[in-house]
């Protein structure tokens, strides 16, 4: 039996996670106060995921950048090509939040999408 | 003059909340003054996930979260300006303010909420020897150049402090092709959450030095490195442990005081532990009808808890201004915060004012592990609740029943502190 102790990141309370696992395999979860510590302790020493946020570039609107994130988590190990695939990507204004800014990051099958609306100028 | 029943200063995760509880609790004339050029404050460069959890159930990014409560605002139909700095409040709830249209005006006001946020510690308050070049930012600083401005403030960093928006920036300028170098934090633990030291440091491999600080910045025009030493108990640099990092900027990540020039100015009680105004069960200030709320009032890890204390502000001004409080008795509990709890907020409880319910929220002075949180009502223990870690860096609470408060006529003192097992 093997025990790693996590931090989850589901929200900022941080609980203290214990994970004990049997060659490979989850076999007990300690320490979660939600079911959110449950799923991130199984999920973060199997396949471990983020959501990953950053900003664009915007033409034509009252702000020049625009805020975006995966729609959902993503890989770990996927983060930094999500990332390189918003280099250079410049949207038009107006954005809202939702709208679509790259479609399937860096193969993932999730999409990026914005998470801040900017008026046109 | 104008005049309103509610001027709300601060446009802000706090404001927002407290505008909107007001209205809903039955207050048409409602009046919030904001200085940036949009509502939302802070959130809107706060562009990372991890907000709403508590209030939505739901996880959003800081501008997502803003623009729930935006929304809200423009639905309820409730009045701000932009663009508009508030220069002074009087004792007698006489708010004066300037923007570019009306120049200076007067608004007399029947309640005033006060929700203008806080600000980073500086440099200056730091006393960092050596020279003052280009490329000494704060974190916020350097958040906004880079998610709202679209500049990177530099390619090699170091980070002196390990506030949130300190670990924060980190993986942002990581993610912009920045090489984070080091944080260094003085205390011996860290002052922000532990899910950003997992996600925005261990993530990335960014290494952490607990008890170091930086000795030395160098470079005349632009910083060309910075050195970091340990500290012994007493946060005393210890010679022999200097080590020499390049890089082009500095981040400064060490501390948030709340912004209380004007508070001050209106003759409101202050208190120099949270370096907010002291206030009631009704988040009231000594003044009546100035309530407080928000990062103002004592500076709060998350927005959600903000949003909730701001409601209960925006609630407790309505029920003000309406004439429907409770004729208060006269009986104020003192809260007494001692052994470990460094505050409380709020500060005095009046049994007969106070809802169902009370939130008490508070910070440690220290990491304390496998302890419990203690509450005296006078000599006895009413709670006692373990903990295997409390820390500075992490607000803690407690609820407090009406219903019980009322079962104790002569209370005249909670005490909350920290047993250790």
């Amino acid at each position: 039996m093997e025990k790693r102790e996590l931090i989850c990141i589901g929200c900022p309370l941080g609980c203290p996670v214990t994970v004990t696992m049997d060659a490979g395999e989850v076999v007990k979860v300690e320490g979660n106060t939600c079911k959110r510590g449950d799923d991130y302790a199984r999920k973060e020493v199997t396949n471990p995921t983020r959501i990953v946020t950053s900003t664009v570039m915007v033409e034509g609107g009252r702000d020049v950048t625009v805020s975006v994130k995966t729609r959902s988590d993503i890989p770990k190990g996927k983060i930094f090509e999500c990332v390189k695939s918003l280099k250079g990507v410049t949207v038009q204004a107006p954005v809202r939040i939702g709208d679509v800014i790259v479609e399937n990051s860096a193969g993932t099958g999730v999409d990026i999408i914005a998470t801040s609306n900017v008026e046109a100028k | 003059m104008k005049a309103y029943d509610i001027v709300i200063i601060g446009g802000g995760p706090a404001g927002l909340a407290a505008a909107v509880a007001a209205r809903k609790s039955g207050v048409d004339s409602i009046l919030i003054l904001e200085r940036d050029k949009e509502l939302g404050g802070i959130l809107n460069q706060c562009i990372h996930n991890g907000f709403g959890l508590h209030t939505f159930k739901e996880e959003l990014t800081g501008p997502e979260y803003a623009a729930r409560f935006i929304d809200q605002v423009k639905e309820l139909q409730i009045e701000y300006k932009l663009h508009t700095m508030v220069m002074d409040i009087s004792h007698d709830k006489v708010v004066t303010a300037m923007n570019r249209e009306e120049g200076m005006f007067t608004i007399q006001a029947k309640a005033v909420i006060l929700a203008m946020g806080c600000r980073e510690r500086s440099r200056g308050a730091l006393n960092i020897p050596g020279y003052r070049p280009a490329g000494i930012y704060s974190a916020g600083t350097a958040q906004r150049l880079v998610n709202r401005e679209g500049f990177m403030p530099g390619r090699e960093v170091v980070i002196l402090g390990s506030g949130d928006i300190g670990l924060i920036m980190a993986r942002r300028m990581t993610f912009e092709g920045a090489k984070v170098k080091v944080v260094a934090e003085l205390m011996p633990y860290s002052g922000g959450l532990k899910r950003n030291i997992v996600q925005c440091l261990d993530d990335y491999d960014i290494p952490l030095k607990l008890s170091h600080t930086v000795v030395e910045i160098r470079g005349k025009e632009r910083l060309t490195g910075i050195t970091i030493a340990e500290v012994d108990s007493k946060g005393k640099p210890i010679p022999g442990t200097e080590e020499d990092y390049d890089c082009d900027t500095l981040l400064l990540s060490v501390g948030l005081i709340p912004e209380n020039e004007l508070s001050r100015g209106a003759g409101v009680e202050m208190s120099p532990i949270t370096s907010g105004p002291v206030v009631n069960e009704s988040l009231e200030t000594n003044i009546e009808g100035v309530f407080a709320c928000g990062n103002v009032l004592h500076v709060h890890d998350l927005v959600d808890f903000v949003s909730e204390e701001a409601g209960a502000a925006g609630k407790n001004a309505a029920l003000y201004v309406q004439g429907l409080r409770t004729e208060a008795a006269g009986k104020e509990i003192r809260l007494n915060p001692i052994e470990g709890v460094r505050y409380t907020v709020p500060s005095t409880i009046r049994p007969d004012q106070m809802d169902d319910k009370l939130t008490v929220r508070f910070r440690v002075g220290g990491v304390y592990k496998n302890c419990y949180i203690s509450v005296y009502f006078d000599d006895e223990r009413v709670l006692h609740r373990k903990r295997p870690v409390v820390a500075p860096g992490e607000m803690e609470e407690i609820k407090l029943e009406k219903a019980k408060l009322l079962s104790y006529p002569d209370l005249k003192t909670i005490t909350v502190k920290i047993e250790e097992a």
